[in-house]
């Protein structure tokens, strides 16, 4: 029991923190995240036997939490439709600087605005830096849906955001990229 | 280049640094010569960077004690809550088999018992039952006396009493009917400010109508048994005879100025 016990200790603590990030990027509820990443180590433990070896066994802890949290956002709508923008600012990190803060505010809006699936699939691929091959089994869809949700996703992020702030936060942006 | 046209798959694996060098490059002479792709790509690649930082705070923060993965790996060696109902079913099944197990041998070894002797068995396996019970330890709540003290008089076709024995430190939780092997019995129980509680079974007696106070003990349950005018009494509990002696003292000085 000791062994197993340092296991999984070892392998689950690390991916905590992208985790919480994940889950509260997707529920913006800061007390309901961190219950899912309660709920689904809990389950990684439970299921330990169960896990896939090597480099898999990240995309299978993400596997239970995107299951997871799928489940909660369907308990959520079911009570209400509307995106809330308001939780958006009060639940995800303030921006690093005053000026880069509008620019913050429009991009959370933005994801916050994608549709649930493209939503994840951006996190998954952009934030958490699974390959298209993991996302895949985590979203449990095929590798070609992957991409072509992650290239609607983008187009929708830049578009929205450049429609509402195009001119000199632009330019700003440019001068930055090389 | 000119034998692979470039996709947007192309585009977002670039953006995510997954091509292979030779088509990075690829991708990279493509942009260079259309500038209108060149600053949607640049906007997807500033985006993400931008999405990452956003992010990252969330993952620097502190990781709160109710996900520490030991203390979880440990809160599942013991019994959850889905696991309850099972534990609880083997218990009462364990408590029963025994019970059945003991009968069996009673019977082989030794004459049957009766009277005062009997009551205060049947007291201890109720004890083992319904004490245990977290959900409907009691039928009748305290709230009900009056109702319980009129169900259990009428099953029992006589005036039963329910003892207080709050100056003993144990409030009066409530009761039910429960079945002996000589007819229908009142069961009260009474707990204390540390969750400790005791048992006493009352009903009618055919054999030893009256009876001194006699000491009954089984595992880790003990108490007294006795019987006055046609009544057995038995109070059991966890404790030890020294504290239950007192207490089953005043049960009777109670009935049998009631009586």
């Amino acid at each position: 029991m000791g062994t197993i016990m340092t296991d999984m200790t070892q392998f689950l603590e690390p991916l905590i923190p992208a985790l919480r990030r994940y889950a509260r990027a997707l529920l913006r509820d800061r007390t309901a995240a961190d219950d899912l990443v309660q709920d689904c180590l809990e389950r990684a433990i439970a299921h330990w036997s169960q896990r896939r070896a090597g480099g898999d066994a990240r995309s299978w802890v993400f596997t239970i939490l995107h299951n997871l949290a799928m489940t909660e956002l369907k308990r959520k709508a079911a009570r209400s439709s509307d995106v809330n923008f308001e939780s958006v600012e009060a639940e995800l990190p303030a921006p690093p600087s005053q000026e880069d803060g509008l620019r913050y505010r429009e991009l959370l809006g933005a994801l916050a605005a994608l549709p649930q699936d493209q939503r994840a699939v951006v996190l998954l691929v952009s934030v958490e830096d699974l390959s298209y091959a993991d996302a895949a089994k985590v979203l449990g869809i095929p590798l070609g849906t992957v991409m072509s949700r992650l290239s609607r996703a983008r187009e929708k992020l830049f578009k929205s955001v450049n429609e509402h702030s195009a001119g000199p936060a632009e330019q700003s942006h440019l001068r930055r990229v090389k | 280049m000119n034998s692979r046209p470039i996709t947007e798959d192309d585009l977002n694996a670039f953006v995510d640094r997954r091509l292979d060098p030779g088509r990075q490059a690829e991708v990279a002479a493509y942009l260079d010569a259309h500038p209108e792709v060149a600053k949607r790509i640049e906007g997807y690649a500033r985006q993400r960077d931008q999405l990452r930082t956003l992010l990252r705070p969330i993952a620097d923060e502190p990781i709160p004690p109710e996900l520490n993965v030991r203390r979880l790996v440990e809160l599942q060696e013991r019994p959850s809550r889905s696991n309850w109902w099972a534990a609880a079913a083997a218990a009462i099944v364990l408590t029963v088999f025994s019970g059945a197990s003991g009968w069996m041998l009673r019977g082989m070894s030794e004459p049957p018992l009766q009277g005062v002797a009997s009551l205060g068995h049947e007291a201890v396996d109720n004890y083992a039952v319904y004490t245990p019970d977290r959900l409907h330890p009691v039928e009748l709540r305290a709230v009900a006396s009056n109702e319980l003290v009129d169900w259990v008089s009428q099953r029992l076709g006589r005036r039963v009493e329910i003892p207080n024995l709050e100056a003993s430190g144990y409030r009066f939780m409530g009761g039910r009917v429960v079945a002996t092997p000589h007819g229908p019995a009142a069961l009260f129980m009474y707990d204390n400010d540390h969750g400790v509680r005791l048992v006493m079974l009352s009903r009618p007696m055919a054999v030893d109508q009256g009876a001194p106070m006699q000491p009954v003990s089984q595992g880790d349950v003990s108490g007294f048994s006795w019987a006055a005018k046609g009544m057995g009494y038995s109070l059991v509990g966890p404790a030890d005879s020294q504290t239950l002696h007192p207490i089953a003292d005043e049960v009777r000085r109670q009935v049998s100025s009631a009586a």
